[in-house]
């Protein structure tokens, strides 16, 4: 048991898949030389070689396009968004060619291929810098979302979407490198299509993924003085969402409080509460209640920042209200 | 109407033997047979959407992928994509009934007339939107090099061929590719095909310099421009290209000067383009061309040319048969080839 940082699980990931299949190579703005803005690469091109490790002239676009026609023709890129807000620039890649080539082409080509990198609202980064990529995303058929959130889950589920054969958008949260955790030393990977029961507990399920986590766990010291008893899950795959996972949370809580960083509207909670009223709607006590962030651009503002997205202490209020309307 | 263009000519042009230029012959005219046929069936109700014909470029398909090595080298192309997946040896019938979208199409009746693929074809695809396919074949050529230079294997010699329109080329994407293909010395031809109009755009009117192989100096690769109404020529051109690439020495961006002699598309009424204009083009038609050169050069007699024609008139009767007869999709297949699991 070694304590590692969450950018080194994800170098690990990178290095032992690297080292397992000569196919796979990391492509993107500064993730060889200067070793990625998060140092996720670091010295991986000096074990590699520059065409393992390949530079990317700044042009998203069009070196994402690249993958796509590499991992057609046999390569498993994984493309590192410098950040996941610059992936805007390659929307059209990502969308039509990663996400829909396979069904458009009838099944002529798969495209194994992972974009990674970080994402979400860090601190005082500014609009452009915050995004929620996810939240866009969604929509797209034939990509799968993930979200990591732990050192150890960071580890585990790269190394599977790198041998994953479908395009994987894989969230990293830029506040959650630092995080350390003792791995396991021996090799292994997760599932990308598992929730994670992060507590178990019978008064009200709390649905969440990458930071918001810890901000649940968080809420969870004060409510577990209080004597409440939440459920926390981890969504992990924000796209299938692991419904087998969540419904038998419900069925045995009947409540649910989604907290999520993406914007209310049309995002990963929307799309959640949907599939709820959709599926387990005669489950439910009370309304799904929703804790997002609002919907504006992320101002600069310390302050401003922090009334953008949920607190923790909303958490604990929000869990205060639902257990209150048990009748 | 803007002055045409000097139309290039090359200091010496390759010959072709009889061989060759049967194969030359039978692929132009399959080109423009099926596309007739597109044009007939879509009238007829039983083709749908968007169909772009590609009438009168049949020189640059040809020219360029029968310089190539088919079914090893990759090709990739736009929404006016039909005759270039025929180049590429993607049968006939799979294409038409690709185009009827029929389960037995190359792209099982779920990708239509500009999203045809064949991965046994090493067809990279046909993509609608502009510019989207540029990448994409700049991935397949950076995989040949990969294999190459990071896994070793001197076999992956394979060239990669990116067709794209005038219009495309004041795309970034167009920028970006040339840019990392010469950085990187890619197996890649870029191979634009400018037929003057985007729709109704004319080129003089979208673009700084109307002479795109000049784009090419500035990152440091060779820029051609060719005729590309004369197939001889532009095989010159991309057999010089493709032995470049082959040896490691990087791109080449091909401008090929052509026509559509039809609309943009099958929907387009095409009231912007002079009549002088077609007809000076028209009066180049590239297969007339190639016909009266293997019969002055004494390779054929007409009556084995018009053999020829009879022929692939069959085979796109064939297909059209083919397609008609073939069955639709199983709408229990609704949700396959999403994901990669549904093999
Ligand atoms: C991204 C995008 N924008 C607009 C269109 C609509 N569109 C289709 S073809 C075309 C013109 C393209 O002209 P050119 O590149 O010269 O090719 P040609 O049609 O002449 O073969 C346009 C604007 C599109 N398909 N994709
Ligand atoms: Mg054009």
């Amino acid at each position: 048991m070694a304590e590692t940082l969450l950018f080194n699980a994800l170098r690990e990931a990178i290095d032992e898949e690297m080292a397992r299949d000569s196919t796979v190579l990391v492509l993107g703005e500064d993730v060889g030389h200067y070793g990625g803005s998060y140092k996720v690469t670091k010295d991986l091109c000096k074990k590699y070689g520059d065409w393992r490790v390949l530079d990317t002239p700044i042009a998203e676009n069009s070196f994402t396009g690249m993958a796509v026609g590499a991992a057609m023709t046999g390569l498993r890129p994984i493309i590192e968004g410098m950040n996941m807000g610059f992936l805007l620039l390659a929307f059209n890649q990502i969308a039509n060619n990663a996400g829909m080539l396979r069904y458009t082409s009838g099944g002529n080509y798969k495209i194994p291929m992972v974009i990674r990198g970080p994402g979400g609202v860090g601190r005082q980064l500014g609009a452009e810098h915050s995004q929620r990529l996810e939240a866009y995303f969604q929509g797209v058929p034939g990509l799968k979302l993930v979200a990591c959130s732990t050192p150890y889950n960071a580890k585990g589920l790269l190394k599977s979407a790198i041998r994953d054969n479908n395009p994987v958008l894989f969230f990293e949260h830029v506040l959650l490198y630092n995080l350390k955790e003792d791995l396991p030393e021996e090799e292994y990977t997760l599932p990308l299509d598992k929730a994670e029961v992060v507590r178990q507990g019978k008064d009200v399920t709390i649905l969440t993924y990458s930071r918001m986590r810890h901000h649940c766990t968080t809420a969870l010291k004060t409510l577990e003085k209080q004597g409440y008893d939440p459920e926390i899950i981890d969504l992990i795959s924000l796209k299938p969402l692991d419904f087998e996972t969540i419904g038998a949370s419900i069925r045995k809580t009947h409540r649910v409080i989604i907290v999520e960083e993406c914007m209310r509207t049309g995002g990963i909670g929307a799309e959640l509460t949907a599939s709820i009223n959709d599926r387990l709607f005669d489950e439910l006590d009370a309304p799904v209640l929703r804790l997002a962030s609002q919907d504006i651009p992320t101002p600069y503002n310390g302050a401003l920042e922090n009334l953008t997205i949920v607190q923790p202490q909303q958490i604990v209020e929000a869990v205060q209200k639902m257990v209150a309307l048990r009748v | 109407m803007i002055e045409e263009r000097i139309i290039p000519t090359l200091p010496s042009i390759a010959a072709v033997s009889r061989e060759e230029g049967q194969r030359l012959y039978e692929d132009m005219n399959l080109g423009r047979i099926f596309e007739d046929k597109c044009a007939e069936m879509y009238y007829r109700g039983k083709m749908f959407g968007f169909v772009h014909l590609y009438n009168g470029q049949e020189a640059v398909s040809t020219g360029v992928i029968q310089a190539m090595r088919p079914g090893e080298d990759y090709v990739c192309s736009t929404y006016r994509d039909h005759v270039h997946a025929l180049s590429a040896g993607v049968p006939a019938r799979e294409v038409m009934a690709e185009l009827f979208g029929k389960a037995t199409g190359c792209s099982k009746g779920r990708g239509g007339s500009m999203h045809l693929f064949s991965s046994e074809h090493r067809l990279l695809g046909g993509y609608a939107f502009i510019g989207e396919g540029i990448p994409v074949a700049l991935g397949a050529a950076f995989q040949s090099k990969y294999r190459r230079e990071s896994m070793g294997d001197a076999s992956a010699d394979q060239v990669t061929a990116a067709f794209f329109g005038d219009g495309t080329s004041n795309n970034g994407q167009f920028f970006e590719c040339l840019n990392m293909a010469a950085l990187w010395k890619l197996p890649i031809l870029f191979v634009v095909e400018n037929n003057k109009w985007a729709i109704g755009m004319s080129h003089e009117r979208a673009t700084s310099q109307p002479e795109i192989y000049k784009k090419a100096s500035v990152f440091g690769m060779p820029g051609v421009e060719v005729d590309g109404m004369d197939v001889l020529a532009v095989r010159t051109v991309a057999q010089e290209a493709v032995a470049r690439a082959r040896a490691g020495e990087g791109p080449t961006l091909i401008e090929c000067l052509t026509y559509r002699f039809r609309g943009h598309s099958l929907a387009d009424p095409d009231e912007l383009r002079s009549k002088t204009e077609k007809e000076f083009w028209l009066a180049r038609d590239p297969i007339k061309r190639l016909k009266t050169h293997l019969i002055e050069q004494q390779l054929f007699e007409e009556e084995e040319l018009k053999a020829i024609e009879r022929r692939i008139q069959a085979e796109v009767e064939d297909a059209v048969k083919f397609a008609q007869d073939s069955p639709e999709p199983d709408p229990s297949e609704l949700y396959r080839f999403v994901f990669a699991e549904d093999e």
